[in-house]
């Protein structure tokens, strides 16, 4: 596996920032990001947008569509919504936006918790190649890798995004 | 106990992928699997407290509760936790079976595999019983050992090393003492076996020489006769249920002089370290192995333990559903 040079985060993170602020009312906006990248994300932007709500963070794994297929994650972690989601807007955070399955599996779980009054999805990268009707609200940077790349958060400290080659395929 | 009862020398709870497919008992579960199935317990914790307590995990999936012995945590948790991941729950008592008919374990068997259902929940009062199924019905459904005989009972043993870390931290830092009648208890093999998987660096057995004979030791445990020398500085206390009937065989003399030996109470509990954590696997005999005061007491979590075998069933349904439809052997 190759890797290319990668992007600076924060100055994406800034622009997320700006993005959303015609969504930001302090009291009133819950937030949640996705494990893992999306969770990252999300902290960093819940603490510079300074939201009175604490951060929601979920884990899909027992939502995914093609778990019959994959099985467990090895690591599943907890979900943890600590506010009432009900009649709420909320700002759903991960960091890849591509086929739109894990966002739609994250929709389904958000709403167990409760029928949100809206959810705007903001991500670090739009990757293109949806296979659902899912678009970003808000998107830092759009990309569109050729077959056999991938995008690729690490972090959480520091966070880079990288466009890795992946080996053994065209 | 008996000790090295195997059923056959293959490895038949992992599959050729290497999987864990069927789970049958904690021999042979390497540290890494049963730490995956805590770790998702955690997450199936969470989830029941919500409002809505389901998850679409197991849709389409149907699982049968095969229970030829009389249960009801265990049956109800289980029929819980497959309902909570939305799969279809198969109810199927002994005394409603055509077993009473004469028909064998495997032609049950093979009736509801004709009806197409993906997996296998058994209790049987046969040590080996879910160990024949598994190996009857190989990758094509999954199989839980709900209790065999005196063998093994491991969705018990995983729910309890998962209290016991939940209260308290990491097993490799904890002395666990195991009370009563370890000779007959699947409870409590299985229960050494998940400990010292996960690295438990004392494991102590306490009940009568009847009961809890020196032979133990040769399963790596420490043996003790004597309740408060066994409760000694004990960071978590186990007790089993006494069966009565052992009083009929006559390995013990009575109830009143069992408890007064082995008993557990808040007083006898002096011994133990001073937060000890109480378990109990139900149902109790109050007054026998543990005293009310204490079962009630703040530090027994047994109806802690309920709550976590749900959430424990839900993560082992969840990690062999997900293995099926996998390499087939």
């Amino acid at each position: 596996m190759s890797t290319k040079p990668g992007w600076e985060v924060e100055p994406l993170l800034d622009a997320m920032m700006r993005s959303l602020a015609p969504w930001r009312q302090e009291a009133e906006t819950g937030m949640i990001g996705i494990y893992t990248g999306g969770a990252w994300i999300a902290r960093r932007l819940h603490a510079a947008m300074g939201l009175d709500l604490p951060l929601g963070e979920v884990d899909i794994s027992f939502y995914r569509d093609d778990f019959s297929h994959v099985g467990l994650h090895p690591q599943v972690r907890a979900s943890h919504i600590p506010f009432d989601v009900d009649g709420r807007q909320i700002i759903l955070v991960d960091d890849v936006c591509y086929t739109g399955r894990t966002i739609r599996a994250a929709m389904n779980e958000i709403f167990d918790y409760g029928r949100p009054a809206r959810i705007i999805l903001a991500v670090l990268v739009d990757r293109g190649g949806r296979e659902l009707p899912i678009q970003p609200d808000v998107a830092a940077l759009r990309l569109t890798p050729v077959s056999g790349e991938a995008i690729k958060l690490t972090g959480p400290e520091p966070l880079c995004l990288e466009l890795r080659q992946v080996e053994g395929r065209p | 106990m008996r000790k090295g009862l195997h059923f056959g020398d293959a490895d038949i709870q992992h599959g050729a992928d290497g999987r864990l497919r069927h789970l049958l008992s904690m021999e042979g579960l390497r540290a890494g699997e049963i730490l995956q199935i805590l770790d998702a317990a955690e997450s199936f914790l969470e989830i029941g407290q919500r409002v809505i307590k389901k998850t679409p995990t197991l849709r389409g999936r149907t699982i049968v509760n095969l229970f030829f012995e009389n249960s009801t945590r265990t049956r109800s948790t289980f029929e819980l936790a497959a309902k909570r991941l939305s799969a279809d729950v198969l109810n199927i008592a002994v005394s409603t079976s055509s077993q009473s008919k004469g028909e064998s374990l495997l032609d049950t068997v093979d009736n509801l595999r004709a009806m197409h259902v993906d997996g296998f929940v058994i209790r049987h009062p046969e040590a080996g019983a879910a160990h024949q199924v598994a190996r009857h019905v190989g990758g094509e459904a999954l199989v839980i050992n709900a209790g065999d005989g005196q063998h093994a009972h491991p969705t018990q043993a995983l729910l309890d090393v998962f209290t016991i870390r939940h209260y308290r931290g990491p097993i490799e830092n904890l002395v666990v003492a195991i009370v009563g009648d370890v000779l007959h208890s699947r409870v409590a093999r299985s229960q050494i076996y998940a400990l010292s998987t996960l690295g438990c660096p004392e494991i102590r057995v306490i009940g009568p020489r009847t009961l809890v004979p020196a032979e133990l030791s040769a399963l790596g445990v420490h043996v003790y006769h004597d309740l408060d020398a066994g409760l000694q500085g004990a960071d978590v206390v186990c007790a089993l249920r006494l069966q009565r009937e052992r009083m009929e065989t006559h390995r013990l003399p009575s109830q009143d002089e069992y408890h007064r030996r082995f008993g557990l109470t808040s007083q006898r509990l002096e011994k133990a370290a001073a937060d000890a954590l109480v378990l109990h696997p139900g149902p109790m005999n109050r007054g026998v192995e543990i005293a009310s005061e204490l079962a009630d007491g703040p530090q027994a979590v047994i109806l802690a333990q309920v709550t976590h075998g749900l959430a424990v069933r839900m993560a082992v349904l969840t990690l062999l559903a997900g293995a099926l439809g996998g390499e087939e052997d």
